[in-house]
């Protein structure tokens, strides 16, 4: 990729500035302004919806989405364990387009200058902002499984934790694979994307075999010490459900891959799979590093939770799983939505000239399925604490379901509805 | 001289109360927290087995809430996420969605 050198940049937006235009902020505390939305999940959607809501048409909201429609993560595993399909996971932008108003741009975004309040479209041309929100998930780092870093390998060994062609590829090989395979899922450590995640999967998985190719294994490689989330129920779901398919092996980090044999190489051992599934070490999606903010520990964007606003750098927004999370925080696509609302209302406080909400509260429901049916959930709220300048959960509140039931698994998909439809209808 | 006292209570309600009561969003944004469940404003998705909250009377909304947290009607999340606010808070939200139409 071509890199930008400032200059560069505000050379090229003399020239295009003209296509953006200027919104001072107004008072008598009505916001106006334009604000850029870089990434259409559940953060950004989110955020660009109840920014044209709250604000009543009054903010120009554009929203820059690689994608032509919106694929969802949760629920993604159902399609990996052959219950539900792409189209069961797929809603459209023409809702936050049409009903709301907001402008789509299909684009990839270059990088972005705080300093000038613009930004760089990969197809060509520059915006200009009031504001900026990036919500662009989170992107692999490659380098920590060498074997893994070139595009051969990633189209064999495939990681299928962004919802989309890879979720469907996953499938395929789940499909091709003999009756007595092996299916090998390695998780990186935590913070990572969705933290029960895996182990659904694995579930899934398990159940897929378990009706369809029942001398198949399934081994998780987890580079943590234990499971991450849920671990009770989870546990009891293997040893009630799957006892001699699911093959749990804590402390078990992936270094290396051999991509043509498909074997997973951990530090004193080797597995041999016959569909290898590397979930590798995630940081915030490329766009964050490209907006000159300053990641902690080369990985995360640390905000404040007033406003979802970076620390190091005025002007530029973060929401999701590209953030730095508070305490106990999971990266889900529940809590990037909740962030998309507190962010909408600071940023409508703040183009009106007025603080944020001193007191914001987000709360988090995340549900997993343990076979095609049941369902189990995780829930948690956040209140601001001001000693600690963050949210902190809320000691006796939150929990997790007391066993796994179908009902959770109804909801689960009601659930999905309902946020779906706060995003983007 | 008995100045401190009551700028002391003064300042005090500031800090709590009155710069809550400050923000008039505050209900709407803590109404928002729900929505992700029953819908934008409270009107969940027809026939996705999850509550409306638009328009529901307030004491019914509160009466619903405090029987979740004490466990009086059971539940399968609602008992655990209705601890993470404080009674303030929902009498904010009931009160926002019951002016939802």
């Amino acid at each position: 990729m071509m890199l930008m050198t400032r200059r560069d940049f505000l050379k090229a937006g003399t020239a295009a500035g003209a296509l953006a235009s200027v919104h001072g902020c107004a008072g008598m505390g009505k916001a106006s302004g334009h604000v850029v939305v870089v990434g259409g999940g559940y953060g950004g959607a989110t955020v660009a919806k109840y920014l044209r809501l709250w604000s009543e048409g009054g903010v120009q909201v554009t929203l820059i989405e690689r994608q032509t429609v919106f694929i969802s993560c949760p629920m993604s595993n159902l399609v990996i364990g052959g219950t539900r399909t792409m189209d069961d996971l797929t809603v459209s932008y023409d809702g936050l387009k049409n009903t709301w108003g907001v402008r789509l741009i299909q684009d990839d975004v270059l990088a972005v200058d705080p300093a000038k309040r613009r930004l760089r479209l990969a197809k060509g041309g520059d915006l200009s902002y009031d504001r900026v929100v990036l919500s662009p998930g989170i992107d692999f780092m490659w380098n920590e499984i060498p074997g893994l870093d070139n595009a051969a390998a990633q189209a064999s060994i495939l990681h299928a934790w962004k919802a989309g062609p890879q979720t469907v590829a996953l499938r395929q090989q789940l499909e091709d694979m003999k009756n007595g395979g092996v299916y090998v899922l390695s998780i990186p450590r935590a913070p990572y994307r969705c933290p029960p995640g895996p182990y659904e999967r694995a579930c899934l998985v398990a159940d897929y075999f378990k009706h369809s190719k029942p001398k198949s294994k399934v081994i998780i490689l987890d580079a943590n010490e234990d499971v991450v989330s849920k671990k009770g129920l989870f546990t009891k779901a293997w040893s009630d459900l799957y006892t001699n398919i699911i093959d749990y092996r804590p402390n078990s980090e992936v270094r290396d891959v051999d991509a043509r044999s498909k074997t997973a190489v951990l530090e004193f051992d080797k597995v041999k799979a016959d569909v290898l599934n590397v979930v590798p070490p995630q940081r915030a999606g490329d766009v964050a590093a490209q907006s000159g903010i300053k990641l902690l520990n080369d990985r995360w964007v640390e905000i404040n939770w007033l406003s979802m606003e970076s620390t190091s750098t005025p002007g530029v927004h973060v929401l999701g799983d590209a953030i730095f999370p508070a305490p106990t925080m999971p990266k889900s696509g529940h809590i990037a939505n909740q962030h998309g609302k507190l962010a909408a209302a600071a940023i409508l406080k703040l183009l009106a000239g007025d603080a944020p909400n001193p007191t914001p509260v987000l709360m988090n429901t995340c549900y997993s399925f343990v076979d095609a049916r049941n369902a189990i959930h995780i829930a948690a709220v956040y209140q601001y604490d001001a000693a600690t300048r963050s949210v902190q959960p809320v000691p006796g509140a939150g929990g997790v379901s007391a066993a796994r039931n179908e009902s959770e698994g109804k909801i689960a998909v009601g659930w999905a509805k309902n946020i779906w439809a706060d995003m983007l209808v | 001289m008995n100045v401190f006292p009551p700028v002391a209570a003064l300042a005090l309600l500031a800090a709590t109360g009155l710069a809550q009561a400050a923000d008039a969003h505050l209900p709407r944004d803590l109404a928002a927290t729900c929505a992700n469940c029953h819908g934008t404003n409270g009107k969940a998705v027809p026939g996705a087995g999850l509550d409306a909250l638009n328009g529901m009377e307030k004491a019914k909304t509160l009466q619903k809430l405090a029987d979740f947290k004490s466990g009086v009607k059971p539940a399968s999340i609602m008992h655990q996420i209705v601890k993470g606010y404080t009674d303030e808070q929902l009498d904010l939200i009931a009160t926002y969605f019951a002016a939802q139409k």
